[in-house]
């Protein structure tokens, strides 16, 4: 069992690797070349131009335009623009707007010649790659937290939140299935449901690749654990049963989300249903042995406690992500 | 020759309210297969199946019956389906088989709701396709549709929808007299109550709430009652 734990560790390292391997890339692709070194946002109302020249004297701030990417009709001018340099002497441009930005929207940032003989450029300011795929893991599992704030998943949330034992094993299953079906729903919604125009097969074919998916893992472990199979096998059937492996691919297929989003966004659901079986199994244990009355007794109590979660929850709802 | 049916009990939760009763054949007559959906087996108070519509969709008694429609619907289709195939289905793939006949139903549901009544539809969102995970239309189909005759099965079906409307139009009644002061707010049978609007019934997470606290207040109604008829005895 141990170097059964070891394996899978390392299987869950590889991929944290691949993943971050791929997004660095992907994060390091979109480089501008020319004079510009680096541009990202400063504080919460400013945009920061790190350029390898100085730049010249006197620009208007009205001389630059900057608006969201996706709403090119609201233009922006900054207040005020300082020159500086960073840590490594660098010369730096820091635009400062009167109103704070909404940085998790690309901005378009149409600048005058900053460097003489270089003429007007278009810069796009976005936040790093890994930061957003870090808010779609971390938004998926606590600020919009699959059962505490979508109300999804309730009846195998309410069957299998009894114990500690039973909760943890049905989270660890059903993030691994919703890990591979989400994979598997991308796969055949970006080759083959967008391509053909089959946009109204979603529900029949994400469905499908679900029951494809548990029946796989059942035969498969089955066949090569089965000690395994004894401990986790009977959760694999309630997979079928929680809206939230239905809801993850239909969310990525509204957002057009690319595969390692998808794989964010499947590991953000599972983690944040394993997050709150865990939970509620250790108010449930406690439960058993309060004298509570008795009509409330088992399922009412229980959706008592999900509603005081879900309330606590609603805090995270104003949690900023970078 | 082994059957579609007879196999494990698909939810791990039911297994102890079910096995018993429900694999030798139906017995009740048409009549009390419609009552026992609707009141002793009521699939949000009794089964506690379906709670994520009872939860998140309940804000409204008009947003409960639309999905409560929807939700029958596809109860009643799917349960004749394999009541018919029955004979054919290998035991081995029967749930593949019942997701698939599930999420052929919800998608001609979702696209007639889209093309005649979009304002409902977009009101619904996501919850007309998350029908397809409902437990309730499985654990029917397995329990009661692929052992039972089509006729059984559809008013067994016909009970089990009609219990969820009334599940879902009870919560959402509580909800809407409570949270916005209204009955049937946009509609012309609207009615006012002159009561101050209490906000948090409106908010997602009272679900929770009012569901818990209605189900322990049908497990004290059904307290008293037996309680009375043994000591009239």
């Amino acid at each position: 069992m141990n170097n059964n734990l070891r394996n899978y560790l390392s299987i869950a390292f590889a991929f944290f690797l691949f993943v971050g391997i791929v997004a660095g890339f992907q994060c390091c692709s979109s480089d501008t070349g020319g004079f510009i070194k680096a541009k990202e946002f400063g504080g919460e109302n400013e945009i920061v131009l790190t350029t390898s020249q100085p730049v010249q004297d006197n620009i208007a701030p009205e001389s630059f335009t900057v608006f969201e990417e996706n709403d090119p009709d609201i233009l922006m001018h900054p207040s005020k623009i300082e020159k500086g340099v960073d840590q490594k002497n660098n010369p730096t441009l820091t635009l400062s707007f009167a109103d704070p930005l909404n940085q998790s929207n690309t901005h378009v940032v149409k600048a005058p010649e900053l460097v003489p003989g270089t003429g007007p450029i278009n810069l796009e300011v976005a936040r790093s790659y890994l930061a957003f795929l870090v808010s779609i893991f971390i938004a998926n599992l606590l600020i919009n937290n699959y059962v505490f704030t979508k109300y999804l998943g309730l009846c195998v949330f309410m069957g299998t939140s009894k114990r500690k034992k039973t909760a943890t094993g049905m989270g660890i299953v059903f993030t691994i299935v919703m890990l591979v079906s989400a994979v598997m729903s991308w796969l055949v919604n970006t080759y083959i449901l967008q391509p053909f125009h089959l946009d109204f097969l979603q529900v029949v074919v994400f469905i499908g690749l679900v029951s494809l998916t548990v029946q796989a893992v059942d035969t498969i472990l089955r066949k090569v654990n089965p000690i395994l199979f004894n401990s986790f096998g009977v959760f694999l059937v309630l997979v079928i049963a929680n809206c939230i492996i239905i809801a993850v691919p239909l969310y990525m297929a509204n957002n057009h989300y690319n595969l390692i989003e998808t794989i964010m966004l499947a590991l953000g659901a599972g983690g944040g249903f394993l997050l709150a079986l865990y939970l509620m199994s250790n108010v449930r244990e406690r439960l058993e042995l309060a004298p509570i009355p008795e009509s409330f007794r088992g399922l009412p109590i229980a959706f008592v406690m999900a509603g005081q979660f879900a309330l606590a929850f609603l805090g995270f709802s104003g949690l900023q992500i970078l | 020759m082994e059957r579609g049916c007879g196999g494990k009990p698909f939810l791990l939760a039911q297994k102890k309210r079910f096995s018993p009763t429900n694999t030798m054949s139906n017995t009740l007559t048409k009549g009390q297969l419609i009552a026992r959906g609707v009141l002793s087996q009521n699939p949000i108070f009794k089964l506690a199946l379906s709670m994520c519509p009872a939860v998140g969709m309940s804000t409204t008694v008009m947003n409960g019956l639309m999905l409560g429609i929807a939700v029958f619907f596809v109860q009643v289709f799917s349960s004749m389906t394999i009541s018919l195939i029955k004979n054919f289905i290998h035991p081995r793939i029967r749930i593949p088989t019942y997701t698939l006949t599930i999420a052929t139903w919800v998608t001609v549901i979702d696209l007639v709701l889209a093309a005649y009544l979009p304002a409902a539809y977009a009101e619904m969102g996501i919850f007309i396709k998350l029908i397809v995970a409902f437990a309730i239309i499985t654990m029917r189909l397995e329990t009661f549709a692929c052992k039972e005759s089509p006729s059984d099965s559809f008013f067994d079906a016909v009970g089990m929808g009609l219990g969820f409307m009334f599940g879902m139009v009870v919560i959402g009644f509580v909800r809407e007299l409570l949270g916005a002061g209204t009955i049937l707010a946009g509609t012309p049978i609207a009615i006012e109550v002159p009561i101050h609007p209490f906000l948090f019934f409106i908010l997602p997470c009272a679900g929770f709430f009012v569901v818990g606290i209605m189900m322990a207040f049908f497990n004290w109604i059904e307290a008293k009652y037996n309680e009375g008829k043994t000591s009239n005895e």
